[in-house]
């Protein structure tokens, strides 16, 4: 297949497209590709400059940091990357962050095999099934645990961004063949003082 | 003798000072901690603690002033709270002390969870920021 933005009307059509869908859904940030530590740190004073410029509240601001980096790790650490033509020791997916006068919204997309997200559901479902105070003692119930995973800390990102940011995790799974699926979550931060 | 440390902060690894000396000791992890690597950052830290934790100084005050961690790092800081926690159980007087800004709820609930996991003496201590 050629690339569509080697034709320059297609390429005009494809990029004008590509930015009204993004101007539409207040997304200000996009990528796609691997999640290094660089990349991390990258975003997250990029987006922190941006909200210092917004004057968002601190509380605000330091959710929405909190979250980027747990999404973040979680890409760049359980995305399945043995599907990806070059190899490489971080996980890749994409990564969105919108924001509107209510809200910020911070998106993960990235591949898993197939036999992992029944865990992965049984684990998201579980988290949104609890109040702040339950989702508290699941979280120094994990950490007391133990030792850090392999991969470091699997879990508790999910359970953290939960009870730091209050509100439900919003996840879906789309399958791609018999092997893997795709998998997407959306975090939101109120930028509402009240609910900080 | 046991070598201080002393790691200069940046902007994903936090300031750790580990120095015993009689005139004015300081034992302080602050600043922000999201390093690349959690358990190569941590692990020379833990380790001097074990030293440490052989002979330790009359009072040993340990300060956390973290303005922000990843989870990743949550586990590492309880590793480090609980070789303080040893040290108590072994007898000697341990005292730590969890800073937080006076408007981030979060950085106190995090030092209010870490008091209820370790059996150490443990103080909240709120600071004004600008």
């Amino acid at each position: 297949m050629a690339n569509i933005l080697k034709d320059s009307k297609k390429s005009l059509e494809f990029v004008y497209d590509f930015y009204l869908k993004m101007k539409k859904n207040n997304i200000n940030l996009a990528y796609e590709g691997e999640i290094t530590h660089q990349i991390t740190k990258a975003f997250t004073s990029l987006t922190e400059n941006n909200m210092i410029k917004d004057e968002d509240y601190s509380s605000v601001q330091k959710k929405v940091f909190h979250v980027m980096v747990e999404c973040l790790q979680n890409i760049s650490k359980h995305a399945d990357n043995q599907f990806n033509f070059v190899e490489s020791k971080d996980g890749r997916g994409i990564f969105l962050v919108s924001k509107d006068e209510k809200e910020y919204n911070v998106t993960t997309g990235n591949v898993v095999i197939n036999e992992k997200i029944d865990e992965l559901k049984k684990m998201l479902e579980h988290i949104n099934q609890l109040d702040k105070e339950e989702l508290n003692k699941l979280y120094k119930q994990k950490i007391k645990e133990g030792r850090l995973s392999e991969k470091g800390g699997a879990g508790l990102g999910f359970i953290d961004i939960a009870r730091k940011t209050g509100q439900k995790l919003v996840y879906s799974f789309i399958k791609i063949d018999e092997e893997k699926s795709f998998f997407v979550l959306t975090s939101t931060i109120s930028r509402l003082k009240s609910d900080n | 003798m046991l070598q201080p440390i002393k790691i200069q902060g940046t902007d994903d690894t936090p300031k750790v000072i580990l120095d015993p000396n009689k005139d004015n000791p300081i034992f302080e992890i602050s600043g922000r901690s999201l390093p690349e690597d959690v358990v190569a950052f941590y692990e020379p830290i833990l380790e001097w603690l074990d030293e440490y934790a052989q002979s330790p100084m009359e009072k040993t005050i340990f300060d956390f002033k973290l303005e922000y961690f990843n989870t990743a790092s949550s586990k590492l800081l309880l590793d480090v709270l609980l070789k303080l926690e040893d040290m108590y159980d072994d007898g000697h007087d341990v005292l730590v002390r969890w800073h937080y800004p006076e408007d981030d709820e979060d950085m106190e609930e995090a030092g209010e969870e870490y008091a209820d996991i370790v059996e150490v003496p443990f103080e909240q201590v709120s600071y004004e920021v600008d």
